[in-house]
This record gives C-alpha cells, sequence and structure tokens, in this order.
C-alpha cells in the first residue's frame, strides 16, 4: 500500500514470481475497503448510540439489551458488524503477522492462533445474539 | 522476508506517521473487540453477571479507556476513509496530506464535544457540582 514505488532490496524485486497465482490478496484488499466504509456507519453509530445518546453507557444493563435486541434491525446490525469487524480486523491483522514474523514457521502459527481465536469470537458471538434469552435470570 | 534491509521503506512525514496509527489503532481496537463480545456474551450467564461486567465500563478509568478507544476508532476510520481515497480518487494520491490535515482536523472537532458527552457522568460523580 505504499504511495511511492520502494527502492530495490532484498525480497521486494519479486516477492510472488513462484508457485501458483491467484487474485486472493486483490480480493483482500478491495474487501478492506468495502467493509470499511460500511464499518463507518455500523461502529460509529454503535459507538455514538452506546457512549453519547441518553445516558451513553451509564444507562446500559440486561434490561437494556434485551430492549434492543427484541428488534429484528439492531440484532442485524449487530450481527453485521460483528462479522465485517472480526473479519476486517483479522485481515489487517494477518497482513501485519506476515509483515513482522520473518521465520516460517513463526509467522505459520501466529496465523494459526489468529484464525483460531477469531473463529471463536465470531462463533460466540453469533450464537450469543442468536440465543439471547430475555427471561434467562 | 529478508533480514537486513537495504534501503527502506519507512520514508517517514506524514503519510509514514499516519500509517503507524492506522497500524496501531487497528490492532488495539481489534483486541478490546475480542474482549467485548466476551463481556457481552455474558447475558447468556445471567442479568447480574452482565450487569456487573457492565458496572466496570461506568467507572471513572473505563470510562475514560473508552474516550481513548473511541478516539481510536475514529481516527481508524477517517483516515481509512482517507486511504480509500488515496487509493480510487484521480485526485488522491496529490491531496493525501491536506486530507490528513482535514481529517485530523474532523476529530478534534468530533472529540471535543464526544468526550464532553461520555465523561459528564463521571465528572459529576467525582466533584459533585450540582447547579
Ligand atoms: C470504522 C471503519 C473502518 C474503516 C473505514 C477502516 C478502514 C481500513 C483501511 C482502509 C485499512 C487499510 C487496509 C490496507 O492498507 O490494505 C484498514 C486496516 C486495518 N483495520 Fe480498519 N477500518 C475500520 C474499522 C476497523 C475495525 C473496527 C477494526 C478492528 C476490529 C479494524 C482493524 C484494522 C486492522 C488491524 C488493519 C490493518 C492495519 C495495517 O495493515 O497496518 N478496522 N482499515
Amino acid at each position: 500500500m505504499s504511495l511511492v514505488s520502494p527502492r530495490r532490496g532484498p525480497g521486494l524485486d519479486a516477492p510472488r514470481s513462484t508457485g501458483q497465482r491467484s487474485n486472493y490478496e486483490l480480493y483482500a484488499w478491495l474487501f478492506m475497503r468495502i467493509s470499511g466504509i460500511v464499518l463507518v456507519f455500523l461502529v460509529l453509530g454503535h459507538l455514538f448510540i452506546m457512549n453519547v445518546l441518553d445516558g451513553g453507557v451509564q444507562r446500559i444493563n440486561f434490561a437494556f439489551v434485551a430492549g434492543r435486541w427484541a428488534s429484528p434491525f439492531w440484532q442485524i446490525w449487530d450481527l453485521v458488524m460483528l462479522w465485517l469487524a472480526m473479519l476486517h480486523g483479522t485481515n489487517g491483522l494477518r497482513t501485519i503477522i506476515n509483515d513482522y514474523a520473518e521465520r516460517d514457521q513463526t509467522r505459520f502459527w501466529m496465523k494459526m492462533l489468529l484464525y483460531v481465536s477469531s473463529g471463536f469470537i465470531i462463533l460466540l458471538g453469533t450464537l450469543v445474539i442468536f440465543t439471547f434469552d430475555p427471561n434467562i435470570g | 522476508m529478508a533480514t537486513a534491509p537495504v534501503g527502506t521503506l519507512y520514508r517517514g512525514r506524514e503519510g509514514m506517521w499516519s500509517w503507524v496509527a492506522q497500524r496501531i489503532t487497528g490492532i488495539a481496537v481489534f483486541f478490546f473487540l475480542y474482549v467485548h463480545v466476551v463481556d457481552t456474551a455474558l447475558v447468556r450467564v445471567s442479568p447480574e453477571a452482565y450487569d456487573l461486567v457492565i458496572a466496570t465500563y461506568k467507572t471513572p478509568i473505563v470510562n475514560l479507556l473508552e474516550v481513548g478507544l473511541v478516539g481510536a476508532v475514529l481516527y481508524h476510520a477517517l483516515n481509512g476513509l482517507r486511504v480509500i481515497a488515496v487509493d480510487f480518487w484521480s485526485k488522491g494520491p496529490r491531496y493525501q496530506r491536506q486530507m490528513l490535515w482535514v481529517i485530523l482536523g474532523v476529530w478534534v472537532a468530533v472529540m471535543i464535544p464526544g468526550t464532553y458527552y461520555m465523561m459528564i457522568h463521571t465528572v459529576e460523580a467525582l466533584f459533585g457540582s450540582t447547579p
């Protein structure tokens, strides 16, 4: 994503000259931008509603969540926000690991750890939204 | 990746620092999101468990941290839009520096009232000024 073409240096001349070609990185790059635009509305809207609107965080409790998730609108909002933010963030972290972890082994295992923990969080969040029970207590 | 870089991709100035900040805020927000999904998941345990964890968000220190989180997300979002403009708008690269100052201006303009509304309850509770 550099704005100017890099100087020549080891590893930069032909970073993907071997192996199969695929457009995976292009789609990942595009996904970061499309998800980013959608997240502007979902995330900034979420932060504004939760932290600023009538009383902000002080008014949030179980009953507040129950009231919100009674509506499919907020369920879908939260679900889309969860998936997009997690996939966007996970792909961002994948880029960062690729940038800094130099040994193949280290890179591989850090990415495995990332994917497993992100998968767990996405699954957990999705289950919570779909199985929420306002009468649990 | 090579071990001893000859020359460097890091060029300093606004372009590099805005990217460094994009990276740091992205990582911070991502790890907060992990925590936040887990604390919200306590609604599946019991109303008491959820209300207990949410109570920590209402304490002065976490309230202040939350302002920091909002500031990080807001910067990341605004600068993200700037990066998108640089990539897709034909004049984007030429105006990348001006756009950085614009988004920083927007950031300050939003964070001043934002901090006020987020902190007002905490400040009143701490210093108890009832007019
Ligand atoms: C609110 C709207 C958001 C916008 C407009 C946005 C936009 C962007 C853009 C344009 C990039 C650069 C991608 C690239 O260089 O190829 C990026 C990177 C990133 N974003 Fe976001 N993002 C947003 C929200 C989030 C959220 C909620 C998270 C955390 C879950 C996040 C985490 C990251 C990470 C970790 C990176 C990688 C940074 C890097 O490679 O240096 N972003 N974002």
